[in-house]
């Protein structure tokens, strides 16, 4: 049986594609026949991430709408052949997305593939909602900050009362929290949210911790997934995030700021 | 330790302040979502519906004002008759 996880957020500029892309990636990694779907109609971002977007020729919008087969429009990732993208259109017309038409796409996906992941939009409108909507399980992709973690309850509550799950009384969507962004610096300092005031809040279970990473910039201009990145600890946090998910006991790293020596003591600018 | 923030004053610190109003906010999200504040407004349509049975009265004749104070949640209700309706 194919599981759906949908990457979600509510708020922009968290890290939802940057998540989908190495998550995917990761479960791919591993001998998991993934693909990974770009759900933000209008605004197609994934395909740069995952570094195919020059292969782009058919896309989900066309798959819905019969204009292609999900054979000619899945991209079948150049390392990996156990991952595949399903890009975004880039249509401007908000009623692409149709009911019917996704979850036609997603039942055919799940007749080959294991795992799908669903990269939502920002927002709460119909393309996230659609995400959203067939999910088995939800990745929330939740910064250390105010504004993010509001909205990141809010998508909480939809996915608790808004999808297929939900509806059929079909247990409940299983949920994760994956804090990005996290700067331990700050976070000892008292200036930034801590990975448990933000548990707290939200009261989901923690599947990962992402460190702000100056890898995450550098790795999405070259198109490969941070997660390929074994010199990143961002790179490492995602590996661990993914062996969690498939049920392997990994502790969290990364939660503490590197330890400073003296003259960084004495000297410390921030 | 940053020797200079010695002599700074000591300020409370943001992130315990960011906590603070997140459970707040958070709070008051979750309540507006769970315990249905939503059935006001239909509420509000079949109440008017009753009044007007017996007297005619204007469509911002029914006021709602919901507080909450102190984890008791009390919801208000001011129906205003007409003058002349009243004796």
């Amino acid at each position: 049986m194919a599981k759906i996880i949908v990457v979600t957020s509510g708020k922009g500029g968290v890290g939802k594609t940057t998540t989908s892309a190495s998550f995917a990636t990761g479960l791919a990694a591993r001998g998991h026949k993934t693909a990974v779907i770009d759900f933000d109609v209008g605004l197609r971002n994934l395909d740069l991430i995952m570094g195919v977007e020059r292969r782009v020729v058919f896309d989900f919008v066309n798959v819905i709408n019969g204009e292609a087969t999900l054979k000619q429009a899945l991209i079948k990732d150049k390392q990996l052949d156990t991952l595949y993208i399903l890009a975004a259109s880039q249509t401007r017309d908000k009623d692409a997305l149709t009911q019917e038409g996704v979850e036609r796409v997603l039942n055919e996906l799940a007749q080959s593939f294991e795992y799908i992941i669903c990269d939502s939009p920002a927002g709460i409108e119909k393309g996230a909602f659609m995400a959203m909507y067939f999910a088995d399980e939800a990745l929330v992709v939740t910064n250390p900050e105010v504004s993010s973690v509001r909205d990141s309850d809010r998508v909480l509550g939809i996915l608790s009362s808004k999808s297929r799950k939900s509806e059929g009384g079909d247990g409940k969507v299983r949920e994760h929290l994956v804090l990005t962004r996290y700067n331990p610096a700050r976070v000892a300092k008292g200036e930034m949210l801590s990975v448990d005031d933000v548990k707290e809040i939200l009261a989901i279970p923690l599947l990962g911790v992402i460190p702000e990473s100056q890898s995450v910039l550098t790795s999405s201009n070259a198109g490969v997934p941070v997660i390929r990145e074994e010199n990143s600890d961002a790179g490492l946090a995602y590996q661990d995030l993914v062996a969690r998910f498939v049920g392997e006991e990994r502790t969290h790293r990364f939660l503490a700021a590197p330890r400073k020596g003296l003259l960084g003591k004495l000297f410390g600018s921030q | 330790m940053d020797w200079l923030r010695f002599f700074k004053r000591e300020q409370k610190r943001s992130a315990s302040i960011a906590k603070e109003r997140l459970m707040i906010a958070v709070a008051h999200q979750r309540s507006g979502d769970a315990n249905g504040l939503r059935y006001l407004p239909q509420m509000r349509e079949e109440l008017l519906a009753v009044v007007r049975r017996y007297v005619q009265v204007p469509d911002d004749a029914v006021q709602f004002n919901v507080a909450r104070d102190e984890g008791i949640e009390v919801l208000e209700l001011n129906i205003t008759l007409p003058e002349k309706q009243r004796n």
